[in-house]
């Protein structure tokens, strides 16, 4: 079924594809959580993961990774292919801490290690080796001004992570997940636990970074995904309905089952 | 728009009639008071214990402290209180302590902080369901059996090595205190761990790291409060045991801290005067409550620090 479930437009052919599902299925144990997910991620654009609460969008999200090895009985099917590499991150030989160098992640509620700021944002760079002082402040202070932090933390990057308020640590979790360079970021769900205003900055944010970095996010707030995603992705029991350009999928929706969700009518 | 707001009817006050459906039951109430009368009374048998042992232990020690300077206990050299020419310095005995229980927690504190790691971040679900009762079992064998263990079985295996070492000394009770006290750090610190959020971890590995930079550099630091607790009740379980010591270590006093020597500690030392045949009364019988109030007052600052460590560094999660 799923082969039908092709770009619903053809904007995309000047854009690179920076990963793809190939055949994609996931399960926990014996559950089969996805199945014959195909689907492009393309370079330095936002890709918005929809639909309704248990479709897999999350599980998907953390399949690309490999967030999934951490727990004993997942199995993954198909590939994920990344780009330039043109490697099945899923295969054996691929080394899942290698993928997460180059792939990074924000989570839903923010999670910022028991740290100060500057060795929040400093951990990746650490985990990687670099001890070089000044490289590291150098580094530290570029992530946070991307993280559009910087203001409000350059006079207490010695304070606890965890003093600073929601919004501010889920920034410091974005500068956290930027500090290394990595190619893609995934956002899984980063603004459901901040208020309005702590909302729109880490939209207005992510905005901003699809100049540098591919990104994919999901998220339930079907506006959200309207507002700052360019393609958009419709997930339901586990398959993929639909995915295509934002504006299409939100104005002219291929598949009645799709239409139906984003006008509130299911879901 | 003249407001003419009247005011809400007054409530009737309450009448002195109460229906006898809704009144107020005696033998209910009395009832419940009773239950609770008793178990505040049971919840006062501990406090009352503690009080009645701090009591004892001050006034006892008291009639020692008028027979022998405060000055003389602390910084006397040597502990002969037995002999005619009797000397009390405390300092000895707490040595003895001090060295074993040394000895001890070099032995706990690494090899239980290393078991909790492996168990909390890296022992497959299955490994650690086995493990860890078994390594709680350890902690369950009585001490008396390790005294034992210590005395017959290490000090020779000690000797074999090192042929100078006495047959009781504080080394090879230390060693086996240590392994004694390996469960409650090693449990109480895995608790602290595994009761650190996944969503921590998560966060690690997503950026990049491994296993073992997770545990150190996140897991740790953020269980930090419990696990200093976990070391805390360590200290506490070297310098408070008693019978490995008295066993394996040959109640000498002497002043000083060399583990490959026989020695007395605070605890081994009540054991063999309150098991002697001195005259109840007499200064030499009236030390062993000022050891003993040494030693309360040493676990009780242990305490304190525990508790400062707990808010000092405080889960942040």
């Amino acid at each position: 079924m799923s082969n039908e479930t092709t770009p619903n437009i053809e904007p995309a052919a000047d854009l690179a594809i920076k990963a793809e599902c190939r055949n994609f299925g996931f399960h926990y144990g014996d559950f089969q959580a996805l199945q014959n997910i195909n689907m492009p991620v393309y370079d330095k654009q936002v890709t918005a993961l929809i639909g309704p609460s248990g479709c897999g969008k999350s599980t998907l999200l953390r399949s690309f990774n490999r967030m999934h090895d951490l727990y004993p009985g997942n199995r993954y099917q198909g590939e994920i292919i990344m780009h330039p590499d043109n490697t099945n991150l899923l295969a054996k030989e691929v080394d899942p801490i290698e993928v997460r160098m180059r792939i990074s992640m924000v989570f839903q509620k923010p999670n910022p290690f028991p740290k100060s700021v500057f060795e929040n944002v400093a951990y990746s760079l650490r985990v990687r080796g670099m001890t070089n002082k000044t490289e590291l402040e150098d580094r530290v202070q570029h992530s946070l001004k991307a993280a559009a932090l910087w203001d409000e933390v350059k006079h207490r990057l010695n304070d606890l992570g965890a003093n600073l308020s929601g919004g501010q640590q889920q920034r410091l979790c974005i500068a956290r997940a930027l500090a290394a360079d990595p190619e893609i970021i995934l956002f899984d769900e980063p603004t459901s636990a901040l208020d309005p205003i702590a909302t729109a900055s880490i939209e207005e944010l992510i905005t901003e970074l699809k100049e540098k970095v591919t990104i994919l996010i999901v998220t339930h707030n079907m506006q959200q995904a309207a507002r700052i995603s360019d393609f958009t992705a419709y997930m339901y029991i586990g398959e993929l309905v639909e995915f295509g350009v934002t504006d299409q999928v939100f104005v002219k929706p291929q598949k009645k089952q799709t239409e139906d969700y984003i006008t509130g009518r299911f879901g | 728009m003249n407001a003419t707001v009247t005011a809400p009817p007054v409530p009737t006050p309450p009448t002195a009639n109460v229906s006898d459906r809704l009144r107020r039951r005696a033998s209910r109430h009395i009832k419940e008071r009773v239950i609770e009368a008793l178990l505040f009374g049971a919840a006062l048998v501990s406090v009352f214990t503690t009080a009645a042992i701090v009591y004892i232990l001050v006034k006892e020690s008291w009639i020692f402290f008028e027979a022998v300077p405060l000055s003389r206990f602390l910084f006397d050299t040597q502990w002969t209180p037995l002999f005619d020419d009797a000397h009390y310095g405390i300092m000895v005995l707490l040595s003895g302590t001090i060295t074993s229980s040394a000895v001890a927690l070099l032995v706990a504190i690494p090899l239980g902080t290393i078991i909790a790691i492996y168990l909390s971040e890296f022992a497959p679900f299955k490994v650690r369901e086995i493990a860890k009762p078994f390594l709680e079992l350890l902690g369950d064998v009585p001490t008396i059996v390790y005294g034992y263990f210590a005395l017959v079985f290490l000090t020779p295996l000690l000797q074999k090595i090192y042929p100078d070492l006495p047959g009781f000394n504080l080394l090879s009770a230390g060693l086996v205190m240590g392994v004694m006290i390996i469960p409650y750090v090693a449990s109480l610190s895995e608790d602290a761990m595994r009761a650190v959020p996944m969503a921590l971890r998560e966060g690690s590995y997503a950026m990049g790291a491994t296993r073992l930079q997770t545990a150190l550099r996140v897991v740790m630091p953020a269980a930090a409060s419990g696990i200093g607790a976990a070391y805390i009740l360590g200290i506490s379980r070297a310098v408070g045991e008693t019978m490995i010591v008295a066993v394996a270590a040959g109640m000498q006093p002497s002043l000083n801290f060399n583990p490959a020597e026989p020695g007395a500690t605070i605890t081994s030392y009540i054991v063999q005067v309150a098991l002697g045949d001195l005259p109840h009364g007499s200064i030499g019988y009236q030390t062993i409550f000022a050891a003993g109030l040494t030693l309360m007052l040493m676990t009780l600052l242990f305490n304190l620090l525990g508790l400062w460590l707990r808010k000092r560094y405080r889960e942040v999660y």
